[in-house]
């Protein structure tokens, strides 16, 4: 029902304004700037959504990947520039974090979304949104023609049938790529993780940058498979590519795009009000439209080539982990696998 | 060597009118309109020193930083060289761009040859056709060769077990890339040869083989040495082909972006950016020094060279020329073959699914007139401002002493790569305590950093400009008390609008291409077109990426023909005088 009318509030909302703009209302709005990672068509429905209950808070948005606006805030740190991040991934935010930058609030109804997808303290100082889980992309056609098997667990991309034809995110530069590495280190331990990462490097025809270009990658069959995120892989298989989409049954690393408030802001009632809104159920229906998965348990989003229980596929995630030993796994990564990554 | 300043060249010779205006100085320095010269002089200098002297010097002092902004000497750079995957890199992006320097001069250089010393048919299209991979982007050659050669390449079968990916297709990529810089000057240093050391060896009944070891290539020995700095410096510096066909092979320009972008350690990708600084440097360097001896080359009593008709060696040239020529046309034509294919390898039929899904739908077609929106801006705005200052430095006097620094401060772009520069400019710009802050994230400053990074061969290029213009006319203006503007406006520039177009069509078609200078500057609301390619590329949306280089290529065309016809147009109408 809701979706039919998720286009038309483009209109009312210029309605709206002009007519907020004739009465001079206009003249006290706020306005916040907000950090983002999320995709720009994504920003124009949140920013619709927000402002249906927040017609006096205006937001201006600096948009870049998950690396550069994190890179960003960092490089802010002294003189942090927004007031609210938005959609960046939580192991970003658990590194703002740890740096104090900042302002723990519990947003209104947030007792109501699933715990584990936010913070763990108490006020949290980040809010889950969405989350994006690993999955492999695997192209059935070129797989066929070269006798490569459909693999099922993460355990089969490290058999050396798979050799040169697999490729995944460099984990320093992509959000996908981390979460990989961070979710196999967990689930395989320290030491399990890395054996398997050097069994997998066997195999790795190409790191890339981002966490798109495997699937997409797999889905031109220029190679035949792609370690990449759960929406991607569903977009390049609804696309007509020939890529069946695997859940490796060990588990799936995954993060989740979340928001929180920067300390420093002079805003902070527009900036709680954001907050507020990341949490209801309609901005989750938002979120539902591009993941597979929310923080408001209430909302079940249906992408054709998702499985409804990816909930249960994933793995039991530890931000303050990964974030905290990022820097060292980035470097351990890198000495392993970046000296001999010539090929 | 003579040693004879040609004036030609634009040396002082005694009794030239420069002498002429120093004998009179201090009568003609009262003119009040002289202080305008110096304050805008001053104000150019100045601007250089700011946005372009600044921000490097920030890439050495974050090179010196640790992470929390502490000094802590060279521990950044030693921890770099204990890194072996980083260390690795340096070597990988020396031989490589050695590898392309001498696949790239010798196919030039014959080339040129061809367009040079033969009667070879279809002169003028040849020409262009081998120029044209200036119009595109460097990634487009890369994506090209993706569809030729990789694994669901058209050609794959002739690559047998060998990837595309890595060192190969860096190497070919940077071929096509190059090769027109390359060509441009080996066809210059070509012309400049003296026909009467030939009619003197023809007299002398001189072999063939020995003409061309002991007249021809001493003749264009200072053209190569300069042709093969510019590639090797292209290559070692060139950021979108390593990212989009690179695949594993580490080079330095892509760790810097890992590293700023990826890694956000800063410290390190500034020790990157000075050890990519410091070859280049020294190729520049090189080059200033054989540049310097090249001006004597010619005198006034030469003989222009041309070339006499010989079948069987014209055919050859023809056939060589159009063999490149059809190359670099299969090169150009596959990115737009593809970007029109509608799902690669599985489905061919054509449609403008990546122009109209791929680039308007995604909101990208935004970046593609901020390209435009930028290029016009370099194209007028940087024109105006490095053609006065140019004119400044060469046609008025008075502060001998600032003179040299702003010389210096406009050819030294020319050995700063793109990355560095942009680099150098989030670190200066970002501050906040800086004053210019509020440009950080513009339009204004992806503006200002391609002008700069473009800034030394339209320096040059108005330079050469002036000095085919006689002093005399500043000299008489300013015994008549004419302010300069007038004389600038009324005689140089009328008579330097060649130059000043060339200068013009320069700066718009590398602001619609470059890459490497803007990757780290642009804001959310200033992506241009060439870094959306990149980041098509890097989400691996490769035919939308390869839809923005058609676009591209079709634009940088397009205004270079504009340009031809308003060129045409104003020789018949100002520059009749050269007849």
């Amino acid at each position: 029902m809701k979706s039919m009318f998720r286009r038309k509030p483009g209109l009312s909302a210029i309605a709206v304004a002009a007519a907020l703009a004739a009465t001079g209302a206009l003249a006290q709005k706020t306005e916040l700037l907000v950090y983002t990672a999320l995709e720009t068509d994504q920003l124009k429905a949140y920013t619709e959504s927000f402002q249906k209950t927040n017609p006096n808070i205006d937001l201006k948005f600096v948009r870049d990947s998950t690396g550069v606006i994190t890179a960003k805030i960092l490089a802010e740190k002294a003189n942090p520039q927004a007031d609210v991040i938005l959609g960046v991934s939580a192991s970003s935010l658990e590194i703002f974090k740890a740096e104090g930058m900042l302002a723990p609030y519990a947003p209104a109804g947030f007792d109501k979304l699933t715990a584990t997808f936010s913070d763990t303290s108490r006020p949290p100082s980040w809010v889950g949104m969405d989350v994006y889980a690993a999955v492999v992309c695997y192209n059935t056609v070129e797989g066929q023609k070269k006798g490569i098997p459909k693999p099922e667990s993460w355990a089969d991309l490290a058999k050396p049938v798979y050799k040169g034809q697999v490729t995944m995110p460099n984990p320093a530069s992509s959000g996908t790529g981390y979460l990989s590495v961070s979710g196999w280190l967990q689930v395989m331990g320290e030491a399990g993780g890395w054996k398997y990462m050097d069994q997998l490097h066997e195999n790795v025809a190409q790191y890339t940058h981002s966490g798109s270009k495997p699937c997409r990658q797999s889905g031109a069959g220029e190679f035949v498979v792609g370690i990449s995120f759960d929406f991607r892989g569903n977009d390049v298989k609804q696309k007509g590519a020939p890529v069946d989409l695997v859940f490796p049954k060990e588990g799936l690393g995954w993060d989740v795009e979340s928001s929180g408030i920067v300390k420093a802001t002079k805003k902070m009632d527009a900036a709680k009000k954001l907050m507020d809104w990341v949490a209801t159920k309609e901005a989750n229906m938002a979120y539902a439209k591009n993941f597979a998965l929310v923080a408001h348990p209430e909302v079940k989003p249906s992408l054709p080539h998702i499985p409804a229980d990816l909930d249960k596929k994933i793995i039991k995630n530890n931000f303050a982990f990964a974030a905290s030993n990022r820097e060292k796994i980035l470097a351990e990564w890198q000495k392993r696998y970046g000296a001999k990554s010539e090929k | 060597m003579s040693a004879t300043p040609d004036p030609a060249y634009g040396s002082i010779a005694p009794g030239s009118p420069q002498l002429f205006g120093r004998v009179y100085r201090p009568r003609l320095r009262v003119h009040w309109s002289d202080r305008v010269a110096h304050a805008i002089l001053l104000a150019a200098g100045a601007a250089l020193a700011v946005f372009l002297l600044a921000p490097l010097a920030m890439i050495l002092a974050k090179s010196l930083e640790s992470r929390a902004g502490e000094f802590v000497g060279l521990a950044n750079f030693v921890s770099y060289f204990r890194t072996p995957a980083l260390a690795r890199s340096i070597w990988n992006s020396a031989w490589v761009s050695a590898l392309v320097t001498a696949i790239t001069i010798p196919l030039a250089f014959t080339f040129a040859y061809a367009l040079t010393r033969s009667c070879m048919r279809f002169k003028a299209l040849l020409r262009n056709v081998a120029l044209v991979p200036i119009l595109a982007p460097s990634l487009l050659a890369a994506i090209s060769f993706i569809f030729w050669f990789g694994n669901q390449g058209l050609l794959k079968a002739l690559m047998g077990e060998t990837q595309i990916y890595g060192a190969p297709g860096v190497v070919v990529s940077l071929v096509f890339a190059t090769f027109p810089h390359a060509l441009m000057i080996l066809v210059t240093a070509l012309s400049l040869t003296d026909a009467r050391l030939y009619e003197a060896a023809d007299a002398l009944g001189t072999g063939t083989v020995r003409k061309f070891r002991t007249i021809t290539v001493p003749g264009a020995k200072y053209g190569l040495v300069s042709a093969a700095m510019v590639v090797f410096t292209y290559s070692l510096s060139d950021f979108g082909i390593p990212k989009v066909i690179g695949g594993n092979f580490n080079m330095l320009a892509t760790d810097i972006f890992k590293l700023v972008i990826g890694q956000q350690d800063f410290a390190k990708g500034a020790v990157v950016a000075i050890i990519l600084l410091a070859p280049v440097a020294v190729t520049w360097l090189v080059d200033t020094r054989v540049q310097k001896r090249q001006s004597a080359l010619l005198s006034a009593r030469s003989v222009p060279f041309v070339p006499r008709p010989s079948r069987g060696f014209d055919w050859a040239m023809t056939a060589y020329c159009a063999l490149l020529g059809a190359l670099m046309l299969a090169v150009l034509g596959m990115a737009a073959y593809a970007s029109f294919v509608k799902l690669w390898p599985y489905n061919f039929s054509l449609s403008l699914d990546h122009y109209r899904m791929g680039l308007v739908e995604a909101g990208l077609f935004s970046s593609y007139l901020n390209s435009l929106t930028m290029a016009f801006w370099c194209a007028s705005l940087g024109t105006l401002f490095v053609f006065t200052t140019a004119y400044l430095l060469e046609k008025t006097r008075g502060m001998g002493a600032w003179r040299p620094f702003v010389r210096l401060a406009a050819v030294l772009p020319m050995g700063v790569p793109g990355m560095v520069l942009g680099l150098g400019y989030i670190f200066f710009f970002v501050e906040q305590a800086n004053p210019l802050h509020a440009l950080y994230g513009s339009m204004a400053i992806l503006v200002v950093c391609t002008t700069v990074h473009y800034y030394t061969s339209s320096h040059l290029t108005a330079l050469t400009a002036l000095k085919q213009l006689d002093n005399e006319f500043e000299a008489v203006s300013a015994s008549l008390r004419v302010a300069f503007w007038r004389t600038f406006f009324r005689v140089s520039v009328p008579v330097c609008l060649p130059a000043v177009l060339e200068i013009s069509r320069y700066l718009f078609v590398n602001a619609m291409t470059t890459v490497s200078a803007v990757m780290f500057l642009y804001a959310p609301g200033t992506v241009v077109a060439s870094v959306a390619i990149v980041n098509l590329d890097e989400a691996g949306d490769i035919g939308a990426a390869a839809a923005m280089a058609t676009l591209i290529v079709a634009t940088s065309a397009v205004v270079c023909a504009v340009y031809h016809v308003l060129q045409v147009w104003l020789d018949r109408r100002t520059q009749a005088w050269r007849q």
